[in-house]
Parts: structure tokens; sequence; C-alpha cells
């Protein structure tokens, strides 16, 4: 049985993030940014083997990337670092403001044997144009 | 070795940078952070610009290049320049002049960071002060929603909780700290007094502070968003005792449910403050001359941002105007990306109002905007292969400096070489 964790989803600045974020093709910028931090009480309950996977939904959007454990997080509560792969599942509503709600974003979380994306993946269904007009 | 080299990262802009140079080569970092450092150390360059031809990015000249961005920018009817936050406020003035020739819309990277920051002070007001009163002044720093320890790394240190100054010799033995978040940060770990919050309640958790400020505190129930009334009074206690206090806020208030009004009503507790001591308040500014386009936008167009010049007139209603909203409306038909990358850092369905519509971008590193981008034009770092001003996060002006030459044209010659064009297309009809 799979099982579902009902989380707020967070994104935010890490030391990772920032020092290859002007090397977002990078390796590094992959290993810093496609990972999502758990409590250490969901992170165990959703039976995710060591250095495993796990499926983000919210109802903007999917993303899968790794788990690691965080014991600064209350449960109930997951971290993705800023970018790409993040952004997957916020929403674009501005709330008048200009700016995206990317903090308090209502997901759902499961364990997943399906592999992370890279950059070029993440956006390779996006480009439809062929020549610069 | 170049000496008190400024820092082209975050809004601390440190000033006291040593960088070594070797034949014109930058070999060494000293006093820099971990992200300071690695930017001044450099990254995977874009080597010469590049058109899309049949799908692909082809390298092309500047001169077609700038042929190219010209003609997309001259023939859209609502172009989006987008961008500004890692560039110098130079390459920002021609920015707008480009902006009101083609009749776009230009909006920077507070778009999406501390936008409903400028909003709520703009409804409320700033008590504020510079980085420097603060840190020979403070003796209670408040970090609310902002994580220094990885945002802003030598924020602490330099100019807040651990700084030594004229009136706090100290150092951080002589200040407090108070952190509310929604999880124990590095910084939390650093916390007098520690308020975890659940994500979204920053308005009501302001709102039971500034009843028990007012001496209301009997109104409040026993626990606001699962802090205990008690620690919440023990805060306003802190606070209220303060001699000199100063909340220090970062995107856990503006990219959270209430967004513009978390702000609004912060900037409303430290009014409240003000009754009672003396207190101050900042943004915790993320990119280092985000705030520069701010200043200059606000000075030629009136406004700081989302600033519409189809009317003829600027024009500023973020929400209408905002980069996120015209393209989420598929609004957007153009898009100049100068110095920010905002395939990565805006929300999937937003990005996707990129796929269609021809992008231009000017920047010195390849990343996701350029897999969308249709014409590339790499361009010089600012504040290490090329000067200009940029604004701290506490809105002092500082020049950048040059530090090694580069074979790359800078941000400002690649907006000044597009606008000639599009002056001469617009001769030409």
């Amino acid at each position: 049985m799979v099982i579902l964790l009902k989380a707020i989803m967070i994104s935010g600045r890490t030391l990772g993030q920032g020092a290859t974020c002007e090397a977002k093709m990078s390796p590094q910028f992959f290993k810093a940014t496609s990972f999502c931090t758990l409590s250490e009480g969901d992170y165990n309950s959703l039976g995710v083997s060591e250095g495993g996977n796990v499926l983000v939904r919210t109802k903007f959007g999917e993303v899968v990337v790794s788990a690691k454990m965080d014991a600064g997080l209350p449960a109930g509560v997951i971290f993705i670092p800023m970018g790409p792969w993040a952004n997957a599942v916020v929403g674009p509503e501005t709330g008048g403001c200009g700016t995206p709600q990317f903090k308090g974003v209502e997901a759902e979380v499961e364990e997943t044997k399906m592999p992370v994306m890279d950059v070029r993946e993440l956006f390779a269904d996006l480009k439809t144009r062929g020549d610069a007009s | 070795m170049a000496e008190d080299v400024l820092c082209p990262f975050c809004g601390c802009l440190c000033d006291d940078i040593k960088v070594e140079v070797e034949d014109d080569k930058i070999v060494g970092v000293k006093r820099a952070c971990k992200l300071g450092s690695s930017k001044i150390l450099g990254h995977e360059r874009t080597k010469a610009p590049m058109v899309r031809k049949d799908g692909e990015l082809v390298e092309t000249t500047y001169e077609e290049a700038y042929d190219r961005a010209a003609r997309i920018l001259k023939e859209a009817k609502r172009p989006l320049l987008y961008g500004w936050c890692s560039t110098v406020c130079e390459t920002h003035k021609k920015g707008i002049l480009l902006a009101e020739e083609v009749g776009g819309v230009i909006d920077s990277t507070a778009t999406v960071c501390h936008g409903p920051s400028i909003i709520g002070i703009e409804e409320k007001g700033l008590a504020g002060s510079t980085l420097g009163q603060i840190k020979n002044r403070a003796d209670l720093i408040v970090f609310w929603g902002a994580n220094p320890a990885e945002a802003h790394p030598r924020h602490t240190l330099r100019y807040s909780s651990n700084s030594s100054g004229m009136f706090t010799s100290e150092g951080r033995k002589g200040r407090k700290v108070i952190v509310v978040d929604v999880r124990e940060t590095r910084t939390a770990k650093n916390a007098d007094k520690f308020l975890l919050i659940r994500p979204g309640t920053d308005y009501e958790v302001i709102s039971a502070l500034r009843m028990i400020v007012a001496g209301k505190g009997d109104l409040v129930p026993e626990k606001v968003a699962n802090v205990a009334k008690a620690d919440l009074e023990e805060a306003a206690a802190m606070m209220k005792g303060a001699k000199f206090g100063a909340i220090l806020f970062g995107l856990g208030m503006t990219h959270s449910r209430g967004r513009y009004k978390n702000v609004d009503n912060a900037l409303s507790l430290v009014t409240d403050l003000n009754g009672f001591t003396k207190f101050v308040v900042m943004a915790m500014r993320g990119h280092y001359n985000v705030a520069g386009f701010g200043q200059v936008s606000a000075w030629e167009t009136g406004f700081p941002m989302s600033v519409d010049f189809s009317r003829g007139a600027p024009y500023f209603n973020p929400g209408e105007t905002a980069a996120c909203d015209l393209l989420a409306r598929r609004e957007a038909d153009a898009m100049l990306v100068v110095a920010a990358d905002p395939v990565s850092n805006f929300p999937r369905k937003t990005v996707e109002g990129m796929a269609d519509i021809p992008v231009i971008q000017i920047d010195p590193f390849p990343n996701p905007t350029t897999l969308l981008a249709d014409v590339v034009i790499p361009s010089a770092v600012c504040g290490v292969e090329a000067e200009g001003t940029a604004y701290r996060m506490d809105g002092l002006s500082l020049r950048m400096k040059k530090v090694v030459d580069s074979p790359y044209p800078t941000d400002e010659e690649i907006i000044q070489n597009i606008l000639d064009r599009v002056r001469r297309l617009g001769d030409d009809n």
C-alpha cells in the first residue's frame, strides 16, 4: 500500500543553492536543489529507502525529488530549495500583488521509484518555437 | 591583490573582499562567504551570442543578436522586460528607456521576492535605518521569516546579531535575538527566543504581538498559531524592553499567505513599538542590486517595479502589470530577460507563458532561461568585470569595482546597442 503524507510545502534559499545558482546547468546545482527535506517522523513514515525519492504533488503539478531528513522541520512541513524542482509544484496565482505563493502550498508526498528529472528534462516539453523571429 | 572589492551576490553588498588576480585572472577570494566567493571565482560562461535556428541555438555575432533582439521588441505588442537584479543601476536606466521606447512593461525580480514588502511599505511607511545604525546601536534583533545563516551569511557578523559596534562593543553577548520561523533554521539556533509558527500565520502572530504590546493581552487566546501566549508575552516584553530594536524580515513573510499584508502588519507593529522605544524594520533584500532597480525605477518613472509604458505614461498595478501575472495570463508576446533566471524562479505554470513567445536573454551564465531563449547575448559580470552603482539592502549606494578585463560587453552596452537599433527601426517606419 502506498503511504500518502499530507504536508505543507515551503521553498527557500540554502547555502548550496546560493553557491551554485549562477551555475544552474551543473551537476552541483542539481544536487543542491532537487531534493525535499522532511521531519524525522514524516521521513520514516513514508518508508523511503536511503537515497530514495519521493513524489510531491500539489494542485499545480508534481515533481520527483530525492528525500532527506531535517531535524529542524516540524511534522507536516516539507522544504524544497528554491529552484525549478520546487517551482514545479508552486501555483501561478499572485493574489493581486504580483508575487506567487512560494511558501505554504498544500501537498501530498509519497515514496516513488521514479527518477529525478534533470534540469533539461524538466523543461524539454516547453520550447515549441523553431526560429527567432 | 585587489582590495575592498564589493561582492556582487546578495543585498549585504560586503565591501571588504580581497580578490587575488594573476595575469588578469582571478585565482583567489578572501573574506567573502561561500555564496560570494563562488560567484567571484566564476562559473561556466556562455561563450558567444546565439540565435535559435530550426529549434537549436547556434552561435552568431553580437551585431546579428542585437538586430534580432531589436526586431523582436519592436514588433511585439506587449513586450516584457524582466530581471535587472544582478546588474548595475546604469543598466537599469537604459532598460527603462528601452521599455518606454517599445511601450513595454519593465519589472524586476523584486516581484518574486520583496515586491510585497514594497507594497506594504507604500501602504504604511517605513521606520527604517541603515545597517550601520543597527550594527552600532541595536540591542535586540528580530529575524522574522529570514534565514541569513544561509541566504546572507555575513549579515549577522557584519551588521546585525553578532556584530560589534560603537555602542554594542560586546557583540552577540550584548544583544538579544528573537527568531520567528516555520522551521528551526540555522539562524534560529542562534536565537535567545525562537517562536515556531505554523506556515501562513504570520499575520495573526503579528496581530497578537500588537495586542500584547498595546496592553490588551487579556484578549489574546492561550495559543496563537501553535505558539503559547506566554511565549508571545515574553517576546513582546523583550521588544518593549529594548533600547533599540530591529525587525529584519525575509521571504517567509512575503512568500506566505497574506504576503504584503503580513509586511503591512509588521510595519504597524514597529510603529506601535516606537510608542515605547526606538524600533526599526528592514527587508533582507536578496540579490545585490535588486534594491537598486527599485531606486532607479522610482526616480525615473515614479514606481518601483512592474511599470507599464503601453499607455504612453508609466502605469503601476502589480497583480496586473507584474511579470508573473503577464505571463500567467499569456499576455506578454515577447520577453527580454536581463541578469535573472525566471525559468528557474517562476512557478512552472507561469514559465509556460514564456514557451511560445520570443525570449531574449542577456546574462553571463547559461541557465534554464537559456533553454527557452531565442536570442542569447552573453555579458560581462558586473562587480567583477564591469563597474557601476549598486544599492545595499538598506538603500546605501556603493560603487562596484571592475577587477579584471572581460571579452564580453557590459549589460549597459548591450542594452544601448538594442535601444539604438529599436530607435532606427522606428525611424524607418
